[in-house]
């Protein structure tokens, strides 16, 4: 997008715009540290074992990281507003064993109903916390440590130790995570399109954009008179649909779905989109880069299976890749800060 | 960036000044509206703290009468030995929540000095030996996450979502899949060893040491009360001459050692080392300090009130689960209480906010609409 040439205070994005061309943005991209790990990840991998880009390879590899990449795009939506969903985990949990009730209990239920119930699911418990973060002003770090105790629980006492598995679902659903399209599983091309449609709503749409405005700084977005809370509610709920959306996938993609389905898979969540260079602190970052982040984890898996690294490296790995995304986006912030400095001085 | 759109309703001049005034207004109020607070005993008897602890307290005498077997030396034995991780880990945690961070990385840290525990035992190493390695490597991780925060300035949640996966990760590359259990059995019952018959665990005498630490160093030393202040305004903390950095690097070495202690007691409570030992304990430390107090945004919260937040969620959860009810059901206990605990002081404190200005608002009936800025500058304070 351009700026207009009549904006009165935007002598500061004079300079930056007559110096910097197409490489510069694209040098200045947050996705692309990530984007170039991944790349290396994939190239190295390949070299040492060219087995690991076959089909085969590629669809194991879209379908691990299905689930967590949809689940990084709704969380990017809510860190960009500098808040944090923890319960992502526990939404999906319950929507996946929802999706198996359903499934076992109403015979001939079209699959299209499930998908629409869980989503719905998903909504109103995303719903849940945005209503609880913004009516009673609480960080959502706490509210959503609670949610996920909460719907955790109810997942436990509504399962308890019933598990459904994939033979009581219908075979088309099962199959929506096995057949492929020029070689894309299917859950993967609902996933991409999910990915596209948040990525234009965040960039293109004005209630999109004004999520980096809350969470670049909340009291200026409230003074310009965005509507903070109904935003904010917004973006937890369509975390929510999009986990619920997740969970009705990973009934299809798994085998079984109990009431510890989905356990623990809240840091990972926060760990792709962090590595996807989405700021913890809020007000930067895309869903794209969320994604890849979220591929990018899923990726090193396979990459170590591949070249036979002791499996047990995996986490320690991921770890320093967080740790240095956080870095990476640190140097960025504080290079463009300077930037700015020099640029107003100059202006003055 | 679509500069364009956010030009576009910018107020004009004679409205923007209205709405300065109106600000000016408000902050009038709020001044005026400030509650005085409680002094002396009062404060003391009706602050959160105390609540927190009438609760256990009321609690406690419910479960003791209301439930056959609670009461019972071996209850009080099997309750303590369960919240002695938790209890470890929320001291310097509220520390460190009070100067407005957070540590996620505490249950990696014990599950990776239990992993190392367990591979240097079974390599023959002297129990002395390997326990002080492991409180070092405690200290070690503490200060990697304190260089992170404090020296590179780079925020504490992304940092420790890093390193909890990264510690975790090591716990792995160090013990693998295994699992060592073969403690000196003597340690091991010891570790599990009552005081007398009180029931009271014996590993309660160095927790209480712990948490003696913990408290005289928050409520009683200049450090202490720094924390405070760093909490409410790091750059006003910075101006009093508190050396920001540096504390926060301390608390940080404070997490790893405790949690590395916290480690060491887990694996030979239940003889077992291995990677995945507290997994999750985390969450549960964290939940405990809000609930005990201490507020997520930092600068409040005290050793006491945490204190009685984890034994409060410790008694529920123990007591519940002599009343048959399933372990995995009870954390929603754990969740409504932590969201109950935060949410009900900003409701009450909405409704006292709600109240004060409709009795200001009646008090001041006629002031005119316009030069509001000076009738209720000058008028407010004479009421007072």
């Amino acid at each position: 997008m351009t700026i207009a040439p009549t904006v009165p205070h935007g002598k500061s994005e004079r300079t930056d715009g007559a110096r910097s061309g197409r490489l510069g943005a694209l040098l200045r991209l947050r996705e692309l540290p990530v984007t170039l790990a991944l790349i290396a990840l994939v190239v190295i991998t390949t070299i040492a074992n060219p087995l690991f880009l076959s089909p085969q390879g590629v669809k194991d590899l879209l379908l691990n990281a299905t689930i967590v990449m949809i689940l990084a795009v709704g969380q990017a939506l809510v860190i960009i507003t500098r808040n944090v969903d923890l319960s992502v985990g526990s939404i999906l949990g319950l929507v996946a064993f929802g999706t198996g009730t359903l499934f076992a209990n109403v015979p001939g239920i079209p699959i299209v109903v499930v998908f629409v119930a869980g989503m719905l699911l998903g909504a109103i418990l995303g719903a849940i916390n945005g209503i609880l973060v913004t009516v009673a002003k609480v960080p959502a770090l706490v509210i959503t440590l609670g949610t996920l105790y909460i719907y955790r629980g109810i997942n436990n006492s509504w399962a308890g130790g019933t598990q459904y598995f994939a033979g009581d679902r219908p075979e088309a659903f099962g199959s929506l995570s096995v057949d492929t399209v020029f070689g894309f599983p299917l859950i993967t091309l609902i996933a991409v399109v999910v990915i596209a449609i948040v990525a234009i709503y965040l960039n293109g749409v004005r209630a999109g954009r004004d999520l980096y405005a809350i969470g670049s700084d909340p009291d200026a977005a409230l003074l310009f008179g965005i509507p903070v809370s109904r935003r904010v509610l917004l973006a937890f709920l369509f975390n929510g649909v999009l986990a619920g959306l997740a969970g009705v996938l990973y009934a299809s993609r798994f085998n079984s779905v109990g009431a510890t389905t989905g356990t623990g898979l809240e840091l990972a969540v926060v760990a792709a989109a962090v590595v996807g260079g989405v700021a913890i602190s809020g007000g930067s970052g895309s869903v794209v880069g969320a994604a890849i982040g979220a591929l990018l984890l899923t990726t090193i898996t396979s990459a170590l299976t591949a070249v036979r690294v002791d499996k047990f490296w995996q986490q320690a790995i991921v770890g320093m890749l967080i740790l240095s995304a956080v870095i990476i986006d640190r140097i960025a912030s504080v290079r463009t800060a300077r930037k700015l400095r020099i640029s107003e001085a100059r202006d003055v | 960036m679509s500069n364009h759109t956010k030009q576009s309703p910018a107020p004009a001049g004679p409205d923007r000044i209205t709405a300065l005034d109106t600000r000016l207004i408000s902050t009038d109020k709020t001044l005026a509206s400030v509650p005085k607070g409680r002094t002396g005993a009062a404060r003391v008897f009706l602050g959160r703290d105390a609540i927190m602890i009438y609760a256990l307290i009321v609690f406690v005498l419910y479960a003791s009468i209301a439930i056959p077997r609670f009461a019972t030396p071996v209850t009080v034995g099997f309750l303590l030995l369960d919240v002695i991780p938790v209890l470890l880990i929320a001291m310097p945690m509220t520390l460190v929540i009070i100067t407005g961070e957070i540590d996620l990385s505490v249950a990696s840290v014990a599950g990776l000095t239990s992993a190392l525990m367990g591979v240097l035992w079974a390599a023959g190493i002297p129990i002395e030996v390997v326990l002080v390695v492991c409180v070092l490597a405690g200290v070690l991780a503490g200060a990697f996450n304190g260089f992170l925060i404090a020296v590179v300035g780079l925020p504490s949640l992304a940092v420790t979502i890093g390193t909890l996966a990264l510690y975790r990760g090591l716990a792995l590359v160090v013990i693998g899949d295994n699992a060592i259990a073969n403690f000196p059995p003597e340690l091991t019952a010891f570790f599990t060893s009552k005081l007398g018959g009180t029931g009271i665990p014996t590993m309660m005498i160095p927790v209480a040491v712990v948490a003696l630490f913990f408290g005289v160093l928050l409520h009683l030393t200049p450090f202490g009360r720094g924390l405070y202040a760093l909490g409410f305004s790091t750059e006003a903390a910075t101006f009093v001459g508190i050396r920001v950095a540096r504390a926060k690097f301390w608390l940080y070495v404070g997490t790893g050692t405790v949690s590395a202690l916290a480690g060491i007691f887990w694996t030979l409570r239940y003889s077992s080392a291995r990677s995945d030992n507290a997994t999750g304990l985390e969450l549960t430390v964290i939940a405990a300090v809000l609930l005990g107090g201490v507020s997520i945004f930092g600068g409040k919260g005290s050793i006491p009130g945490v204190i009685a937040g984890v034994l409060l969620i410790g008694t529920i959860n123990f007591s519940l689960r002599l009343e048959r009810i399933s372990d995995v059901v009870l954390i929603i206990v754990t969740g409504t209480l932590l969201i109950a605990s935060v949410v009900t002081p900003n409701v009450y404190a909405a409704i006292k906010a709600w109240r004060q200005s409709r009795r200001l608002h009646n008090t001041l009936p006629q002031v005119p609409a316009s030069g509001a800025t000076n009738a209720t500058a000058s008028g407010v304070p004479e009421r007072k």
